[in-house]
Parts: structure tokens; C-alpha cells; sequence
């Protein structure tokens, strides 16, 4: 099985490994394909669409789809930067995004993405949707206004902690993030070491006490890009 | 040749984009031999004399006053920039906009802890602005050119921004000063 796997994204020879999905090989070789749904560690979802390249000319989402050999990937080109535009613009105007109070801000990596995507302004008119916050849990809260949806909570307490506290419901514009209990957080066994407690990539599911720990100008994505790291080849 | 002629203005905001726009420090003098300043609160003209070349809009419109104001700033300026995240996405005030307006009024004249209010009643005096039903980001009101995101924008990317635009280039902030807080 150490066969490589030869195929070309935006016209740069790529060897994957048989197995691989689009997005790991291209990651292997310092290829940033943005991404929000994906987290290293968690079955993939290829539910968010952020990472969406065309393969042959169709699209398919890079942290699903597996290598094969030959293939011609189209990630970083206008026509797909667009459209992941589209969809990260969609995401801000679903929610209740206040960027300027959020503890995740600067950390966040739907903020990150919007800054690396250049999204001055969504184009689509603001839902300001009524959402609900859950502050029952000593240690974590859930504020479903920053909530979208990629499912990283679900899977990392289903598969990693073994424990299935969250899970979807509801359907089309209705569907949130549920907890395992009657109605709050505090009454189900998530414990703040989970996975889950920190596999949120907005201010959804947040540590309590916590705050605005990191100072502006030190934070994740205040200088650099998000994906900076894996085109400067340290992940 | 006459010098271009800005104007700025605060709608539903807190005039933080306007303290930025004075941190720009020193460059205040370079900006005042740039250009000339029309309706604003920074000279206190309060009725355009003329056309404009930009305006900047802080704030979003929470009221039938703001929304007057922001066409009557569409009417009178070439290009209208967006300044702040209020203007953008309706900010801090926008968080009412889940709330129904009757509880709103409530709360400001009514019920809220430092509220003194023998009468009872909710003010109703011509001279006080409709609420509208909901705080709108400018952009969903009238054309906006540009915009400048931040709580508030750092005082370079007003700057840069600003010059780009009166020397007819291009605006490409770097990285570093496009951020939504």
C-alpha cells in the first residue's frame, strides 16, 4: 500500500498516499485548502462545503473525497474562491455574528476565513435569527447565535469522547445543535477536558472563565492568514 | 483647483469611528491640506453646502432620522463608504433585533432598573425619530461604495483607505487592517 498517488492541483504535481482524501495530500504538501468543518482527528463531514474544489471540472468537497491518480484539482482560482465566498457570507448573514464582542474573536476560524477570503461585507441581507444561549454548565456555555452548524462538536463527543452529548435537530433553517439531556447542557456528563469542549471553530461552545485571554495583536490570525502555517510547511 | 470635500456623519453608533478617525494623529493636518470637510461633526456643519467626493456613514439605521440622513449622504456624495461594523452589520444596536419593539420601549422608558418614569408613559413627541422595526446595516438602505470593517477601524485603514480614494487608486488595505473587531 505505499504506492503514490499522482495527481495535480492548480497545476502543482501532488503525491497522496492510497486513502488519503484530497485535502490531507494537499495539506502534505503545502497545499492550504480553507476548510471549517474538517478537524484533524474527527471523521470528515463535507458538510460546511468551505473546502469545495473542482475535480475534473465537478465539485466535490476535498476533506470527503480520496485521491485517485490523475486527477485535475482546481482549488485556489477565482471561480472556486467565489464560491467559498458565497458560502462563508451565507454563514455570517444565517447567524448572529458581533464579532466585536466575541472571546473568539481573532481565534475564530470563520472570522479567519472571511479575512483570507477578503469579504469586506456579505452581500446578502442579515436573517438576525432568534437563537437561544445555554449557560446551565459550570465550566462551558453554548451561544447557538455563533452556531454554524459544522457538526466538529457532534462527531469529537460522539467519536472521541465516546459520549454523544450534542447532536443535530430540527431541519432546513431550523436545525440546531441539541444536547443529550431534557433541555440543558448541565444536565448532561460533558466535562470541560472533553474534545468536544474545544472543538468549536466559532464562539459556540466556549470554556467559562476563559474571556479575552489572548491580547489583540497576539492572537491566531491577527498578522498571518488562516492556512499560513501549512503553505509556510510547519503543520 | 478646489480641494474635494469629505463628509461624515454617526448614525446608530457610539462616534467610536470618529475618535479613530482623529487617532490618526498628526495626518489630521496632512488630511486637512488634502481635502476640505462639509456636513460632519468633526467642523459641526450640520446641512451639506455642496457635492461631495466621500462620505463616511458610522453606524447603522436604527430610526426614520437615520435612514433621512443616509439618502440625503447618498444623494450629495460620489462615494459612500461604510465605516464600522454598525454600518456594516448593524452592530451592538442590532442586538435588539430579536427583540419586538414594544418590549424595547419598555425597557428604555418603563421597566429598566435606572428608568424614572411617574407618568407611565412612552414618549411620543414629534421630535423624537421613529424606531424603525429593526436596526439595518446602510448597505441595505441605500448603494454603498465601500467597506471599512472594525470596532472600529484602525485609524491606518481609515487613513489609507481615505488617500487611496482621493488620489484615484485603488483601495487594497494589507491584511493586517481589515479585522471585524
Amino acid at each position: 500500500m505505499s504506492a503514490t498517488i499522482e495527481f495535480v492541483i492548480d497545476g502543482k504535481e501532488i503525491q497522496g498516499q492510497p486513502g488519503q482524501t484530497i485535502l490531507e495530500a494537499a495539506q502534505q504538501a503545502g497545499v492550504y485548502i480553507p476548510r471549517l468543518c474538517y478537524m484533524k482527528g474527527l471523521v470528515p463531514h463535507g458538510s460546511c462545503r468551505v473546502c469545495t474544489v473542482l475535480v475534473n471540472g465537478r465539485p466535490q468537497s476535498a476533506c470527503t473525497q480520496p485521491v485517485a491518480p490523475g486527477m485535475v484539482v482546481e482549488n485556489n482560482t477565482e471561480k472556486v474562491t467565489a464560491l467559498r465566498r458565497n458560502i462563508v457570507e451565507m454563514l455570517f448573514v444565517e447567524g448572529n455574528h458581533f464579532c466585536m464582542f466575541c472571546e473568539k474573536s481573532g481565534n475564530c476560524e470563520l472570522q479567519a476565513l472571511a479575512y483570507r477570503l477578503g469579504i469586506a461585507a456579505p452581500k446578502y441581507p442579515y436573517l438576525f435569527p432568534t437563537r437561544d444561549i445555554d449557560m446551565s454548565h459550570p465550566d462551558v456555555f453554548i451561544d447557538r447565535n455563533r452556531c454554524i452548524l459544522c457538526g466538529r462538536c457532534v462527531r469529537a463527543s460522539r467519536d472521541v469522547d465516546g459520549k454523544h452529548v450534542f447532536d443535530f435537530v430540527g431541519r432546513g433553517p431550523h436545525k440546531r445543535v441539541a444536547v443529550n439531556a431534557e433541555v440543558r447542557l448541565a444536565d448532561t456528563n460533558l466535562d470541560v477536558r472533553d474534545k468536544a469542549a474545544e472543538a468549536c471553530p466559532v464562539g459556540a461552545i466556549m470554556k467559562k472563565r476563559v474571556g479575552y485571554a489572548v491580547p489583540i495583536g497576539q492572537r491566531l490570525y491577527d498578522h498571518k492568514p488562516i492556512g499560513s502555517e501549512i503553505e509556510n510547511g510547519k503543520k | 483647483m478646489a480641494k474635494p470635500k469629505v463628509a461624515t456623519t454617526s448614525l446608530a453608533g457610539c462616534f467610536g469611528c470618529h475618535m479613530s478617525l482623529l487617532d490618526i494623529d498628526d495626518r489630521i493636518l496632512k488630511l486637512v491640506e488634502l481635502v476640505d470637510f462639509d456636513k460632519s461633526p468633526v467642523d459641526d456643519i450640520k446641512e451639506f453646502t455642496g457635492r461631495c467626493a466621500v462620505g463616511l456613514i458610522e453606524g447603522g439605521c436604527c430610526n426614520e432620522e437615520n435612514v433621512k440622513v443616509l439618502r440625503d449622504f447618498r444623494a450629495h456624495c460620489d462615494i459612500l463608504i461604510s465605516v464600522g461594523d454598525c454600518a456594516i452589520m448593524g452592530g451592538i444596536p442590532a442586538m435588539r433585533n430579536g427583540i419586538p419593539l414594544q418590549e424595547c420601549y419598555a425597557e428604555a422608558y418603563l421597566k429598566g432598573p435606572t428608568v424614572h418614569n411617574p407618568s407611565g408613559r412612552i414618549p411620543n413627541d414629534p421630535e423624537l425619530p421613529l424606531l424603525l422595526n429593526r436596526v439595518y446595516p446602510c448597505h441595505e438602505v441605500v448603494k454603498i461604495d465601500y467597506h471599512l470593517p472594525g470596532c472600529p477601524p484602525p485609524a491606518d485603514t481609515l487613513w489609507e483607505a481615505l488617500v487611496a480614494l482621493l488620489s484615484d487608486k485603488p483601495v487594497q488595505l494589507p491584511y493586517e487592517l481589515v479585522k471585524y473587531d
